[in-house]
């Protein structure tokens, strides 16, 4: 048996082929889950440093939820963003179910916990080594977050790249929000989930390779960077 | 501070880079249809032709009868394009739909070890039934609530068999779709109904082959709905009803004689006019 030989050589042979389908597919999967990790980030990076620095009633509480939000499985959070996009849904207006937008959405959701919980660790570590340096400049909280934030840019690039990681990867919220709709919404993982359906299993293993093929360069490139910029701007 | 300006500026094209969306398609309507259509590539086939002589892309989101209906009760979808009669009609009877038009058919067969240890192998979809479970050979059910899951469950009421009574270790209800339920009657060996044009195009098959095909009952038609306007004030009823109007009509049916895997036609067309 040579189940793994097989896609190998596919894998490469659709690269090597530009195959112009399969370049709209890894776009669009790029184009999604970077605008949804993006989107997290912005929402997802001051609530993480708020959480570290704040000192607020509920404070713990709220910690312990976007830990616990960490691990929250995509096909609920599909559902409930299916449910609020739906025509019969409260957003239904605006018709965006079976959008790119709306698998942005449903990412966004799914990765912003990631990002903040993170986030509050890196801030959190931070804050103990800076807290009486901070303090002596007179430096509220909110502003202390906000330096703390710049000061922690580099640290912080591993929070982004752990929600990309989780974006890019799943299936179960687009396949419910998206639709696997063939060139409108079809991204890598719905289009290994159909090659799995129809039994084409080297296929599906095949765009499996490329994906993580993707993902690993895309972690690479950023960790060459983050040298880079570090040695720059650092 | 210039550095600052600088990694500001790289996020900001990052998003402007994210946000870039590629223009798609303005004029289009969504069809819910089934995994039987989508994943025996018919729609690949149809679709191209009938958004070359329309200019209306067709989107298609594929799942059961049962979900696509529910889906289109929910106002999501313009037109369905599914098979299970009974359940159509009830759609159109609850007033979602506005008028069932029968397009083509194909058949369902059952599929199962080529050994055939239950010796369900003939004609007779029922007798092949009892069979299966007199041997209490596996069985795989999709367990969906789709269309080949309530024909399955029709035949097996025929077949005498109480499922409820019946049910063992030996009747697997998988809950998904047909491609994935096939996947697994093949690693299991196991007996499976399932439509002919998923099957004809399957192709991570095993040990598996059609057991019992060519009775009448097993006669699988496929119907078209415009989802009514009435309740669904957004539904696309114009384009909706053109896409319908050229599935039923001479060149849509045409087309769909055409479709063929490995020189096996996969659907008949069959609409009235």
């Amino acid at each position: 048996m040579n189940d793994f030989n097989d896609p190998l050589v596919t894998a490469w042979q659709l690269v090597a082929g530009a195959d112009a389908r399969l370049a709209d597919i890894v776009l669009l999967s790029l184009r999604v889950s970077i605008t949804a990790t993006l989107i997290a980030c912005v929402a997802g990076m001051p609530i993480g440093a708020l959480l570290a620095v704040g000192r607020f009633p509920g404070r713990r509480v709220l910690i312990v939820l976007f830990n616990g939000l960490m691990g929250l499985p995509p096909v609920v959070v599909g559902l409930l963003v299916y449910l609020l996009l739906s025509r019969a849904g409260p957003l239904g207006q605006f018709g965006l179910l079976f959008s790119p937008t709306a698998m942005v959405i449903a990412q966004a959701v799914l990765v912003t916990p990631i990002v903040a919980a993170l986030t509050r660790q890196v801030i959190a570590d931070e804050w103990t080594e800076y807290r009486e340096q901070l303090r002596s400049l007179g430096a509220s909280r909110s502003r202390a977050a906000a330096t703390l934030l710049w000061d922690g840019r580099f640290s912080l690039s591993t929070a982004a790249l752990a929600g990309f990681g989780r974006a890019i990867a799943e299936v179960g919220a687009v396949m419910i929000v998206g639709g696997n709709i063939d060139g409108v919404t079809r991204v890598m993982t719905t289009t290994i989930a159909l090659e799995t359906s129809k039994g084409d299993l080297p296929l599906a293993l095949a765009l499996g390779v490329i994906l993580i093929a993707l993902v690993l360069s895309i972690n690479a490139v950023a960790y060459a960077l983050r040298g880079w910029a570090e040695r720059h701007w650092g | 501070m210039m550095s600052r300006r600088l990694f500001c500026t790289a996020i900001a094209a990052l998003g402007l880079l994210a946000s870039t969306a590629s223009h798609a398609q303005e004029r289009f309507i969504t069809v819910a249809s089934t995994t039987s259509t989508e994943q025996s590539g018919l729609f690949k086939h149809l679709l191209p032709a009938f958004e070359k002589a329309s200019g209306i892309q067709v989107r298609v989101v594929a799942l059961g009868t049962g979900q696509a209906l529910d889906m289109a009760r929910r106002g999501d979808a313009d037109v369905v394009f599914v098979h299970d009669k009974a359940a159509e009609e009830k759609f159109v009877a609850e007033g979602y739909g506005v008028k069932r038009q029968e397009v083509m058919y194909n058949d369902f067969v059952v599929i199962g070890p080529k050994a055939d240890p239950a010796k369900a192998a003939g004609k007779d979809i029922l007798e092949g039934l009892r069979r299966v479970e007199a041997a209490k050979a596996p069985f795989v059910s999709r367990g969906d609530k789709s269309g080949t899951h309530a024909a399955e469950l029709r035949y097996w009421k025929a077949a005498g068999v109480d499922l409820d009574k019946a049910k063992g270790p030996w009747y697997r209800d998988t809950g998904s779709g047909m491609g994935p339920a096939l996947n697994t009657a093949a690693s299991m060996n196991a007996y499976i109904l399932a439509d002919r044009g998923t099957w004809l195009s399957f192709k991570n098959r095993g040990e598996l082959g059609i057991v019992v095909e060519g009775d009448n009952k097993l006669f699988n038609q496929y119907g078209v709905i415009l989802v009514n306007p009435a309740k669904h004030p957004h539904v696309k009823q114009a384009d909706g009803q053109k896409f319908i109007d050229w599935v039923v009509s001479a060149d849509g049916q045409k087309a769909i004689a055409d479709y063929r895997i490995g020189g096996e036609q996969l659907f008949f067309p069959n609409a009235k006019r």
